[in-house]
């Protein structure tokens, strides 16, 4: 049981920046989810946290230990990787106990014990006299989780470990991973490019890109309250619509409509509700421009849901995908193009006008320069799971 | 052999049989098969032209004299115990092989440890300039053996090993082109296995022992017989440096079966019977391994 603390954590390769400044905390016995586009240092992160990387500034703790300059093998963490990394000339056992072997601070009896448990947990009994070659890739990959078990580290790294496998398996080992972490309760640290598996997974989720991190915080707050336009674009399938649009008075203007920004959590009142760090500033700057978040699936035709209230505007439909479960409809209103979500099997002409509403508990206002979000319409949740970025101590 | 002309014919007469079923026209399939027969012609006649001396050699062998001024001189003789005996025993001929396999024995045991080594070295730690030790290496390919025979020769005699096992073998021992196969095949292991290693804490002599090594299994293999048919082949170093003949080779001592020139009966059945002996170590090894030999060079098309 570990807890891990991350500060000012920096890693250059030659000139490029791969992680710029990071601070984090990971609790004990935390799932913590890293999720970012390809490049934006995730990787490089748990490299650093596993001592296959050296940093080039900062500090990582376990608990009271500094591990930043320690060797891999003295930090008893165990990663699990993409493409399993077991050795093919090995058996499923003997790919489980080499490295129990190699540190030497196991007697025989008790390897033979721990293997039979771990292997009991994850239901590989069959697999350990096969060797990785007769394995299908969901039991390569539950091998290899057998193998990070079986040596009771302090941390589980996991390096996209599902990434490699079809789509309905990654689901069943999904739910699998999330039933072995509540089993074993120990700290586990997973790196995806897969925002829906970060939100499925995690407990927290940070988000990273460009090496830093944009935010931190449970998925749901991550969804409905987005630090910023990177976030706020990243998570959600499909992405938040972004407007251009003008603040008068608490009201989003654009050319083709005017949506009314919900009191209590207006633009210029800053320092309250739900506040992001830009927010934290009395600097704030000039708010007249902003850029106008709405998610496809908070804006709904006006005939399917009229309990929304008046405030509708004309649309032209673009183009309609059926998704199976809803219908996407890409509309544009004036210069502005948006998707949004419709029940499925309407029937929308490409081309024809459709009146849209939306959900007013669910805009988001982000700063154009920065991409800080400024306003959320909903009322923020409870402070306590929000702030856990600033806590260091 | 046979079973390959037969399997050829097959492939004729089926494709016979498809055009004749065809009615006429030529269907792709059909030319396939013919184009398939053309190309098994072909290599027929390639691996005749290859073969042929070979065949030549041993049907000489077999012979009282030797002398091929005829087309009936090609027929098989029946003196072939008789000359293999008389190389072997009267000659010295075992003893030569012996020594070529001591020698290619030690040559390849040497060059398989030390290569492996520097391409690990080469591939797994962070050394200095490596890129430029590794280009190094290779520009000793430029420089061939018989380019350093003279220093060689004094450094030999310096040591005191001139004439002796150690003269013909330690020269031989580090290999540029066993470095380079083997450092390509350590770039294709998955770095992930090598940092799963490392957070267990295998430690490097483990790591090769038991990962690296068994992991490269095929390649060892391969380079190995390439390597041991090259130290078998072993001519002009060991005629300059060994000068005993108990501690001759086989590709030099071919040249003392030529016997007695000067009795103007140089005997060709004698010379072919020996080299009918050296040539088969290297092709039993190529026959037995051979799938490993071509998973080697079949590598580098993955």
């Amino acid at each position: 049981m570990t807890t891990i603390t991350l500060r000012n954590l920096r890693k250059e390769f030659d000139d490029v920046v791969a992680v710029n400044g990071l601070d984090l905390t990971v609790r004990d016995g935390e799932f913590l989810v890293v999720v970012g586009p390809s490049g934006c240092g995730k990787s490089t992160t748990l490299r650093l946290l596993a001592g296959l990387e050296t940093a080039t500034d900062g500090e990582i703790r376990m608990d009271d230990r500094d591990v930043t300059g320690t060797e891999p093998k003295d930090r008893n963490v165990a990663m699990v990787f993409q493409n399993y990394a077991l050795y093919p000339h090995m058996t499923g056992r003997r790919n489980v106990t080499f490295g129990m072997n190699a540190g030497g601070s196991f007697t025989d009896e008790e390897i033979n014990r721990r293997v039979a448990e771990a292997a009991e947990t994850l239901d590989i009994t069959d697999l350990l006299d096969r060797k990785p070659q007769a394995m299908s890739g969901g039991e390569r990959q539950r091998v290899a989780l057998g193998r990070a078990i079986v040596r009771d580290p302090d941390a589980f790294l996991m390096d996209e470990p599902l990434s490699n496998l079809d789509a309905k398996l990654r689901i069943q080992m999904r739910a699998e991973l999330t039933q072995l972490h509540a089993e074993l309760g120990t700290t586990t640290v997973y790196v995806t490019h897969d925002q829906t598996e970060a939100m499925t997974l995690g407990e927290r989720v940070v988000v990273m890109d460009d090496g830093r991190i944009q935010q931190v915080d449970p998925p749901q707050s991550l969804y409905d309250f987005p630090a910023n336009r990177f976030v706020a674009e990243f998570i959600g399938d499909p992405a938040m619509n972004m407007i251009d649009v003008a603040v008068e008075e608490g009201v989003a203007v654009h050319d083709a409509f005017r949506i009314p920004l919900p009191a209590g959590n207006a633009a210029d009142e800053t320092g309250s509700g739900s506040e992001t760090e830009s927010l934290a500033d009395p600097d704030a700057g000039d708010r007249s421009h902003a850029v106008l978040g709405v998610r496809p699936e908070d804006l709904h035709l006006a005939r399917e849901r009229p309990d929304l209230g008046e405030t509708e505007f004309d649309a032209t439909v673009d183009v309609t995908e059926p998704l199976g479960d809803s219908l996407l409809v890409h509309c544009s209103v004036g210069d502005a193009t948006f998707k949004m979500s419709a029940e499925p099997r309407s029937s929308l002409d490409p081309g024809g006008t459709v009146s849209v509403t939306y959900d007013s508990e669910r805009l988001h206002l982000f700063e154009p320069e920065t991409g800080e979000a400024f306003y959320h319409s909903a009322t923020a949740p409870a402070p306590s799971d929000r702030i856990e970025r600033v806590v260091t101590d | 052999m046979t079973g390959a002309i037969q399997y050829a014919k097959r492939r004729f007469e089926s494709a016979r049989a498809a055009i004749g079923a065809e009615t006429g026209s030529e269907t792709p399939e059909s030319t396939t098969d013919l184009g398939a027969a053309g190309i098994h012609f072909q290599l027929w006649l390639l691996a005749g032209l290859v073969l042929f001396p070979i065949l030549v050699t041993v049907v000489v062998s077999t012979k009282q004299q030797g002398i091929v001024t005829s087309l009936p001189d090609l027929l098989p003789g029946t003196y072939a115990v008789e000359n293999y005996r008389e190389a072997i025993v009267d000659y010295g001929f075992g003893r030569f092989m012996w020594n070529s396999l001591l020698m290619s024995v030690v040559i390849v045991v040497g060059k398989l440890v030390v290569s492996v080594l520097a391409a690990m070295a080469i591939v797994y730690y962070r050394v200095p300039y490596k890129d430029l030790v590794f280009l190094f290496v290779l520009f000793t390919l430029l420089l061939p053996v018989p380019v350093r025979f003279v220093p060689l020769f004094q450094l030999m005699n310096d040591l005191g090993w001139s004439n002796s096992l150690l003269a013909i073998t330690v020269p031989y021992i580090a290999s540029a082109t066993t470095v380079f196969i083997l450092r390509q095949h350590f770039l294709s292991i998955p770095t992930s296995i090598v940092e799963t290693a490392k957070l267990d804490g295998v430690g490097p002599v483990k790591f090769t022992l038991q990962v690296l090594v068994p992991m490269s299994r095929g390649v060892l293999v391969g380079v190995s017989i390439i390597m041991f048919v090259y130290a078998w082949n072993q001519y002009l170093w060991p005629l300059v440096i060994i000068d005993s003949e108990a501690n001759q080779v086989a590709q030099v001592g071919l040249q003392l079966l030529q016997g007695d020139v000067q009795g103007g009966q140089l005997s060709w059945s004698l010379v072919m019977a020996g080299s009918v002996l050296t040539l088969l170590p290297p092709l039993a090894l190529m026959i037995l391994f051979r799938k490993p030999l071509l998973e080697t060079f079949a590598i580098q098309q993955k």
